[in-house]
């Protein structure tokens, strides 16, 4: 139906800006990963030094782990609060669903900068739960531990990511066939189990896209650890920004993007398997 | 009586689940009000209770002339980068949806990436293509790298558009002799109203909040999360607060804008069946 010219002159354009604006700049990081840094200045020598600086150093490792690990928190806890949020909603939301559902996603479109800044100035030692405990005569001295931890960025991100997380698991409920869990209950199965065995089974492939999401994210974030981590808090990508910034090494730089690349993707292929192998039909 | 005894540990569970729900909705509104409550506060962004409310900060605001620099700055990088994340969005839409190509697959991953990706890997990955090209960092630099990365937001978008859209309308006016220019125009063009303003608006929000990818591109000029983040580190004042409060208050609006453009765009069937439960 189309013509050969058609298509030529639809696909040309976005082919070849991809391909000069998105290909060539991302494989340019991964070149990088490869070069070196002597005296300040780079020379395109093909080595694999920066790797293994990358792994012989600890500190690199390190923050590695603890970067890993704030990201499944903050997986965890976004999967915490979005199932059963995404669960009413689907079951319990009646007449008014479709406006809890705005009320979820508006956030999405609130700035990253002025969510992160609000938490910057609850959890300050002059902020407003500090203020708040205080007056309260809970504490005398403010508590120092709140802003300025992987705590901070763990909640922030947490924050954050919950309302993408409960998408994609309550599109999953609510496309879950009702008749379904009817006839659970008809056939004698506990709310437990018709949950555990019905709902969500079928509900993974959502749970899984939005975990994908939030640890993702999480991994690269660099503003919320700048924002609100503190030294306690800085995580592979603050790393990744000063060897660009002031430390001016671009070639392990780029080796330590390339190796997040690396997390991530395998991390997407992995759960587009699982996601495909849960999928009802 | 075993039905009266699960009726009520049911209702029991739902009340529990209303409550769990309702702390959930506290948690992701009370950064914001907060926020709002002390954009109001004449003694700073802490303490507790606020006292002595004042327009003062909003004052400030108003009569802060680098931060409406900064506020023009963005309102250019966003307008740029809808039209082009648009005009690139919708050929890779029509592309994916229409055309066979070698590399297709990878093609669409490819758009798809900055999307997936954190921002600071499109971000320094934009900025060595810059340095390699010779490239100044500059609005411009930014209105690229914004551009760019929305073109995953317009194809997506546009894409699932198309795929819903009815082939037998293009049939028929190229059947009846329309050129296929005329098609695109009358046709095509129209069908997709709806996904063009909603990914248009996303784009313009998206673009308007930008840090990661700007963080790395930007020149002297500063768009206006980089202006407030700029201050951030400088130490935080409820001037910071009023112009946030006002950020958040323009991302409602927009919303409610795409809203009114929706329920009435859409015929009365579609909507009907909107309501459907």
């Amino acid at each position: 139906m189309y013509s050969r010219t058609y298509k030529t002159l639809v696909s040309i354009p976005p082919l070849l800006w991809v391909g000069l604006f998105l290909l060539l700049p991302y494989g340019l990081m991964f070149a990088h990963s490869f070069w070196a840094v002597h005296d300040g200045v780079l020379v395109h020598q093909w080595n694999l030094h920066n790797y293994s600086t990358l792994f012989s150093k600890p500190v690199y490792v390190e923050v590695l782990l603890r970067t890993m690990r704030i990201a499944a928190s903050v997986t965890l806890f976004s999967l915490l609060l979005g199932y059963p949020l995404a669960y009413y909603l689907s079951f319990h939301g009646g007449a008014r669903k479709e406006l809890l559902y705005q009320l979820v996603i508006v956030p999405l479109w609130v700035s990253y900068l002025v969510r992160g800044y609000a938490w910057k100035t609850i959890l300050g030692s002059e902020g407003v739960l500090n203020g708040f405990l205080q007056y309260l005569h809970l504490t005398h001295e403010p508590v120092a531990f709140l802003l300025n931890s992987p705590f901070a960025v763990v909640l922030v991100l947490t924050h954050i990511y919950t309302p993408f997380v409960f998408l994609p698991i309550y599109a999953a409920l609510e496309h879950l066939p009702r008749p379904l869990v009817e006839a659970s209950h008809d056939l004698g199965a506990s709310s437990a189990q018709t949950f555990l065995r019905v709902i969500l089974p079928l509900s993974i492939p959502g749970l899984l896209a939005g975990a994908t999401f939030a640890f993702v994210l999480s991994l690269g974030d660099f503003l919320a650890p700048l924002l609100v981590g503190g030294a306690s808090g800085t995580m592979i990508a603050n790393v990744v920004q000063s060897l660009f910034g002031a430390a001016l090494d671009w070639p392990l730089g780029a080796a330590i993007s390339v190796c997040i690349l690396l997390v991530i993707i395998s991390l997407l292929f992995l759960t587009e398997r699982l996601e495909k192998r849960w999928s009802f039909k | 009586m075993v039905f009266q005894m699960s009726g009520t540990t049911s209702t029991r569970r739902a009340r529990l689940l209303t409550i769990y729900a309702a702390l959930v909705f506290i948690f992701i509104y009370f950064p914001v009000i907060v926020l709002i409550l002390y954009s109001f506060n004449r003694d700073g962004v802490g303490g507790f209770p606020p006292r002595h409310l004042t327009l003062d900060w909003y004052r400030q605001l108003f009569a802060d002339a680098s931060i409406w620099d900064a506020v023009e700055n963005s309102l250019i990088v966003a307008a740029g980068s809808v039209v082009l994340a648009l005009i690139l969005g919708l050929l890779a839409a029509l592309a994916l949806d229409r055309a066979n190509f070698p590399g297709k697959a990878l093609f669409r991953r490819l758009v798809l990436l900055p999307l997936i990706l954190p921002g600071i890997i499109t971000g320094l990955s934009l900025l060595m293509f810059a340095v390699f090209a010779g490239a100044q960092p500059s609005l411009f630099t930014v209105f690229l790298g914004h551009g760019t990365a929305l073109i995953s937001v317009a194809t997506t978008e546009l894409f699932a558009g198309l795929q819903k859209m009815d082939r037998a309308q293009e049939e028929a006016s190229l059947d009846l002799g329309a050129t296929p220019w005329q098609t695109f125009w009358r046709i095509t063009l129209p069908n997709l109203k709806l996904s063009l303003i909603a990914s248009g608006l996303l784009i313009f929000t998206l673009s308007m909040d930008e840090i990661a990818v700007t963080f790395f591109l930007i020149g002297r000029d500063n768009t206006l999360p980089l202006e407030i983040w700029g201050r951030l580190r400088r130490g935080i004042t409820p001037e910071i607060n009023a112009v946030s409060s006002l950020i958040f208050a323009v991302s409602v609006g927009l919303i409610l804008i795409w809203y009114r453009v929706r329920t009435r765009g859409l015929g009365a069937e579609a909507r009907e069946l909107l309501e459907r439960p």
